[in-house]
């Protein structure tokens, strides 16, 4: 099976081929067959691979296809690595994606792009999966750099909407500033390593010590990259304006897969991370404050996806403080099943959209339970594994994380705390005002409430049992049960975890348990208090708010701090470099020249008198001028 | 025997000294020049030219003459020979010159300027 | 043989159009230029992959100045003179619909302008180089004179001069490493063959080798164009004809860098490595200075016009690097930005010939009435904005590895190109087709059958060599290779 993995990222790939080239002349059938089809087969490869992997003893194996770039001692080839942390990437990136094609066709259904949405999706498969699954650093960039493109087609798939289209151009650049980070980090690889294969780098970082500068540098370059593609401080508000793109396009690259890329590189480089304590301590910092910053703009958010995406940056927020910890399992374990609550919430939010005819607004919803019976139940499965639930898979992962967390430095462990507060409020303000009370929104939206397709509703009844059986390979063992992700990824983060020992006092894990637990019921019940028993609505457009409140419903004015700090400079900067200093300063010197010839020129030609008399005169003398100075 | 580096024998030229001859052709030279310098007839410049010309013939056959080189002499064949070419094509010109202008000052072409 | 074959193929072709009259002009010269390929396809299979100059052809022309005409190709050579003949058939091929008068005339000169690049690009005596080096610059000077577009006779002749003044500095360097060179036998005192001319570079002290450097540089730097020596650019390419605009972004430019290659690091190391760090600081000065004027301007013409110096900077800083990497992302990126800005000027045509506008802010919308051009633009938009699986990113990434190498810093700031490329062209993009159509985009007309051709041949090349650059990258390797190592031996 896993000399069939060059097969994984093909599939999607010919599947791309095959729908863009013939979109036009295919009926939708066979598009949206094409499309999840391709997704399937490469998730039946990744399955096989999968389970081959966990049978075997071997658990690096590096495939090579051909050679890429080669220029002196560089050498890139175009080769694949599967091992444990490709393969779980690879089921998550298959599965998920596979579920949301299928919900797409019923979503896309009466779009007229529904080919062209297909394509890009199919083109964004491929991508991600070239970004897992390649062998050196090379290999993941053009993974990397392609997501975003797909992203950027996507997010401005209605490109009519000049608002969407900004929003794709803003992911784009925002990306690219992270992206450029990246690369120069793996520049910096190659000049220390002379190579740039996972494989290599690892091997020869092994015999740097703890806090070699070169090593943060690089690691903090990654960083850069990561915090491009995961949304975080300070490159986070593409994600939010990103919503633009259709639904299934925020489930499956700006929720489940795409923007977790940045914990990907990270843990797959975790070994370079581990030897640099510098980096991993700003990982944490960024990742705590993001977690807590989108948490508090989440708060006051009115659109159900805006929401969901400030929730996103958030969770993304608390995968980097694993990270920063130390917990790279706890980091991927929340990936996963971060990609399952939050794929279905987003396709829950979908099909919520759907049924309201493109309303986003909460303030316009209500009771919306008993129009769509499946999408609620499943979007209440999601809000519960997405806040912590007990027995939901987003409580081990979030445990896991904030245990680290505590034993790394109880501050951040406080924070993390903090903020899944906030996000349990959130989400269930956001699950009250859409589902609970009565309805809000014309007539005429009540009149066409209706329950989405099956092949809408199935992909969110799969997802929300893995949001709740997600969490069972990884149960913490003061619950008596087994690790089972830890074990599977072990041979990865083998290196890093031999530097970085975890044992916190079993009472103290329970401890900590608890009081997630009772802050959560906490918020839950404030939630309840202020939507259910109070009826609070959220404020009206047009009404005056505390200005604390203004302060995040606003977003604390972070687009209107960039607009001004960087946006609007640069385009001053660039007028200005083009107006006065390219056309006066520069081309004004090189027009100078040619204006200084002319003007002597037209002083000395009046020499040229046109008396012959004179020019004779001027020869003779001239002659007896040189003759006198030859004789000197 | 005096004379003649080469043992040759004595030509006419060679009975007067050199000096003479150069002093002669300075003299003719000089007249030639401030007769184009301050003439304005343009045929009496033509012929203040030709006094130039013929100066520097004069010095080259006396140069030849007294290092018994013949090439000095050749030269001034070559002199003539251009020079009679020069006055035929200079006198049409001065012809059309004096048709156009009804003068032959040089002053009055000036045209060919700025 | 076949060097000799690939310089005056062409010329002959040119001098048999002037001679044929009516509408067969544009096939013939078509069809010469399209022979000229398949010859040099022929000579890509000939060619061994070791680092010598091979087809070399070399017969006494001026033998009393001990000038010969010495030519002959290596891997470096071979590869631009591929662009070469790649580019001048699909730059014909596009201008077929625009119906130029006196076609006769403007394809002989697009011709003999060829034969005069592949002349700069096989030299191997220095005053071959500089003969063929001016006579590049003839025919496009008319080619902009007599087609241009409005204020044509002023910007041209800025054009004409500005380079013609650069030469000249070279001309001047050229001969004063010609006065250096050691008397090869008793009747020829100098050569102005290409070895004798690095030994004699080589050979001067640290201060002179540095004025050389300046003389030479100049003339290269001009020609690129490297910030700040850049200002005649944007308006020849914009008031040029688009072929012309073509010929000149496309392959005129690689003369310069070409020049740098093997005209300039060998000859004299130790003025490189004087005057090196400036000329890499004006190149990333530029890389920056440029995009950002590209961000503010309107007319798409001019924008591409200025991402071209973006882009020529960093080539050149790259070559400056001294080292393999750089020097190879240099031939990558080279043969990179020629397909890619011929296939931008291209679009330009497309777009100008239906709407007779290149102003950003009248276009708009026409994705929605053509989204096979839409496709067929935004993939060679990706291709110069260095996205990964497209052939500029191939050369972006070794450019900047190679610079990286050299310093950090400036790789750090030649990088910001790639944010700001992204800026600047997704603007163009969006303000030319993407929102809602107007009046003047509404009735945009499908792509014609030559067109499909010419952008698909194009794309293909952008994918098909960003997925596998290794042909490419193996013609040039050991030239390259030998070539840092010559720079390093001071």
């Amino acid at each position: 099976m896993i000399n069939l993995v060059w097969l994984v990222p093909l599939l999607p790939l010919i599947g791309f081929v095959i729908i863009g080239l013939f979109g036009k002349q295919l009926s939708k059938g066979l598009v949206g067959f094409i499309g999840c089809g391709s997704v399937l087969g490469a998730f039946i490869i990744a399955a096989g691979i999968f389970f081959q992997l966990t049978g075997q003893a071997e658990k690096s194996i590096t495939v090579e296809l051909f050679p890429w770039i080669s220029a002196g001692k560089l050498s890139v080839p175009f080769s694949f690595l599967v091992d444990p942390l490709s393969s779980l990437f690879l089921l998550i990136v298959t599965g998920v994606g596979f579920l949301i094609h299928v919900y797409s066709v019923g979503y896309m259904h009466d779009d007229e792009g529904f080919a062209r949405f297909f394509a890009y999706l199919n083109l964004f498969i491929f991508f991600m999966l070239l970004l897992v699954l390649g062998s050196n650093y090379l290999i993941m960039f053009v993974g990397w750099e392609g997501v975003g493109l797909c992203s950027y087609l996507l997010i401005g798939f209605w490109f009519k909407n000049t608002a969407y289209n900004n929003a794709a151009k803003k992911a784009f650049v925002m990306n690219r500033i992270g992206d450029l980070g990246f690369l120069l980090g793996i520049i910096l690889i190659f000049v220390t390593f002379g190579s740039i294969g996972y494989h290599d780098v690892f091997m020869m970082a092994k015999n740097f010590s703890s806090g070699n500068p070169v090593l943060t540098s690089i690691t903090l370059l990654l960083f850069v990259g990561a915090i491009g593609k995961s949304a975080q401080i300070p490159l986070f508000t593409w994600l939010p304006d990103a919503m633009a793109g259709p639904t299934p396009v925020s489930a499956l690259i700006h929720a489940a897969t795409m923007v977790t890329a940045g914990i990907y590189m990270i843990a797959r480089s975790n070994i370079l991370f581990t030897l640099s304590p510098i980096t991993m301590e700003v990982v944490a910092i960024v990742g705590v404050c993001t977690a807590l910053f989108a948490a508090t703009i989440g708060l006051a958010q009115n659109d159900i996806k805006k929401v969901l995406a400030y929730s996103t940056v958030s969770q993304l927020g608390y995968m980097f403080l694993a990270l920063g910890v130390g917990a790279y399992t706890g980091a991927v374990f929340h990936v996963m099943t971060h990609a399952f609550f939050k794929a279905l919430l987003f396709l829950g939010a979908g099909s919520v959209i759907h049924a309201m005819s493109g309303e986003q607004d909460i303030r316009k919803m209500g009771g919306l339970k008993k129009y769509i019976p499946v999408t609620h139940l499943t979007f209440l499965i999601g809000t519960l594994a997405i806040v912590g639930f007990p027995g939901f898979s987003g409580f081990f992962s979030k445990d896991e994380i904030l245990a680290n967390a505590f034993e790394h430095n109880k501050l951040l462990w406080f924070l993390g705390v903090l903020g899944a507060a906030m996000t349990t409020f959130y989400m269930f303000r956001l699950y009250f005002l859409t589902f609970k009370g009565s309805f809000r929104g014309t007539s005429d939206q009540e009149h066409h409430l209706h329950e989405s397709p099956k092949s809408m509703t199935v992909p969110l009844m799969i997802l929300a049992v893995l949001s709740i059986v997600g969490g069972f390979i990884g149960i913490p063992e003061v619950l008596g049960g087994k690790h089972f992700l830890e074990e599977f990824l072990k041979p990865v983060f083998e290196d890093s975890t031999l530097r970085l020992i975890h044992h916190l006092p079993e009472q103290t894990e329970l401890i900590l348990m608890g009081v997630a637990i009772t802050v959560m019921a906490a918020a839950i019940y404030y939630a309840y208090k202020t939507y259910i028993v109070n009826q609070t609505l959220p404020a009206a457009e047009e009404e005056e708010l505390t200005p604390l409140h203004q302060l995040v419903y606003k977003k604390y004015w972070i687009d209107e701090l960039y607009d001004n700090a960087i946006t609007q400079p640069l385009n001053f900067i660039s007028h200005g470099l083009h107006k006065v200093v390219d056309n006066q300063l520069i081309d004004g010197i090189v027009n100078g020249v040619g204006t200084v010839v002319n003007w002597t020129s037209s002083k000395i030609r009046l020499l040229q008198t046109g008396n012959i008399g004179f020019y004779v005169f001027v020869m003779v003398i001239s002659i007896v001028i040189i003759l006198f100075t030859r004789m000197m | 025997m005096r004379g003649g580096w080469r043992g040759n024998k004595m030509s006419a030229i060679q009975t007067i000294p050199i000096n003479w001859y150069l002093l002669l052709s300075t003299v003719l030279f000089t007249i030639g020049v401030l007769g184009v310098l301050f003439r304005r007839n343009a045929i009496i410049i033509f012929m203040s030219i030709e006094l130039m010309l013929n100066a520097v013939n004069l010095l080259l056959v006396a140069f030849s003459s007294y290092l018994s080189d013949s090439k000095g002499q050749v030269f001034v064949f070559f002199i003539m020979a251009v020079a009679a070419a020069e006055v035929a094509v200079g006198l049409a010109i001065l012809m059309m010159v004096y048709r156009n202008t009804k003068s032959s000052d040089i002053n009055m072409l000036n045209k060919l300027k700025w | 043989m076949i060097t000799i074959l690939l310089i005056f193929f062409p010329l002959l072709a040119a001098l048999l159009l002037l001679l044929i009259k009516g509408e067969q002009v544009k096939n013939i010269a078509l069809g010469a230029a399209i022979i000229e390929f398949v010859i040099s396809i022929f000579a890509v299979m000939q060619f061994q992959h070791t680092a010598d100059v091979q087809f070399q052809m070399n017969c006494n022309w001026i033998n009393s100045l001990g000038i010969s005409f010495h030519v002959g190709m290596d891997g470096i050579s071979l590869l631009l003179v591929l662009l070469t003949t790649f580019l001048v058939p699909i730059i014909i091929f596009s201008s077929f619909k625009n119906n130029y008068k006196n076609p006769a005339l403007f394809y002989s000169l697009i011709l003999a302008m060829q034969m005069a690049l592949i002349g700069v690009f096989v030299s191997l005596d220095g005053f071959l180089f500089y003969v063929f080096w001016e006579l590049a610059l003839i025919p496009i000077y008319f080619i902009c004179l007599l087609w241009g577009g409005e204020n044509r006779a002023k910007i041209t002749f800025k054009f004409f001069v500005y380079t013609l003044s650069g030469s000249l500095l070279m001309l001047l360097g050229l001969i004063y490493l010609y006065q250096n060179t050691t008397a090869v036998d008793a009747e020829h005192l100098h050569t102005f063959n290409i070895d004798a001319l690095y030994k004699a570079g080589r050979g001067l002290d640290a201060a002179h080798q540095g004025y050389v450097f300046i003389a030479l540089f100049m003339a290269f730097a001009i020609k690129m164009p490297i910030f700040p020596f850049h200002t005649w650019q944007p308006d020849t390419y914009t008031t040029a004809p688009t072929p012309g605009t073509m010929m000149l972004s496309g392959i005129m430019l690689k003369m310069g860098t070409y020049g740098l290659i093997r005209w300039l690091l060998p000859v004299v190391p130790l003025g490189v490595e004087q005057w090196g760090h400036l000329a890499i600081l004006l190149s990333v000065i530029g890389i920056i200075y440029a995009s950002c004027i590209a961000i503010a301007q309107h007319d798409f013409k001019r924008l591409i016009a200025y991402s071209s110096i973006a882009h020529v900077g960093l080539i050149s800083a790259g070559i400056l690097a001294l080292n393999v990497q750089g020097l190879q992302g240099a031939m990558v990126q080279m043969i990179s930005h020629g397909v890619n800005v011929v296939g931008l000027f291209f679009i330009v045509d497309i777009i100008q010939q239906r709407t007779s506008k290149r102003d950003l802010e009248s276009l708009g919308g026409i994705r929605n009435v053509n989204p096979q051009f839409a496709v067929l633009f935004l993939i060679i938009l990706l291709g110069s904005v260095a996205l990964p699986l497209t052939n500029g990113f191939i050369g972006e990434f070794l450019l900047l590895n190679g610079l990286y190498q050299y310093s950090a810093w400036f790789a750090a700031f030649a990088g910001l190109s790639v944010i700001l490329g992204a800026v600047y062209m997704l603007r163009a993009y969006q303000k030319i087709m993407l929102g809602h159509t107007n009046d003047v985009t509404s009735s945009f007309a499908p792509l014609s059958g030559n067109e499909k051709t010419i952008l698909v041949i194009l794309c293909a090349a952008i994918i098909v060599f960003g997925i596998y650059p290794k042909p490419l990258l193996d013609i040039s390797e050991p030239a390259a290779a030998k070539l840092a190592e010559l720079i390093k031996l001071k």
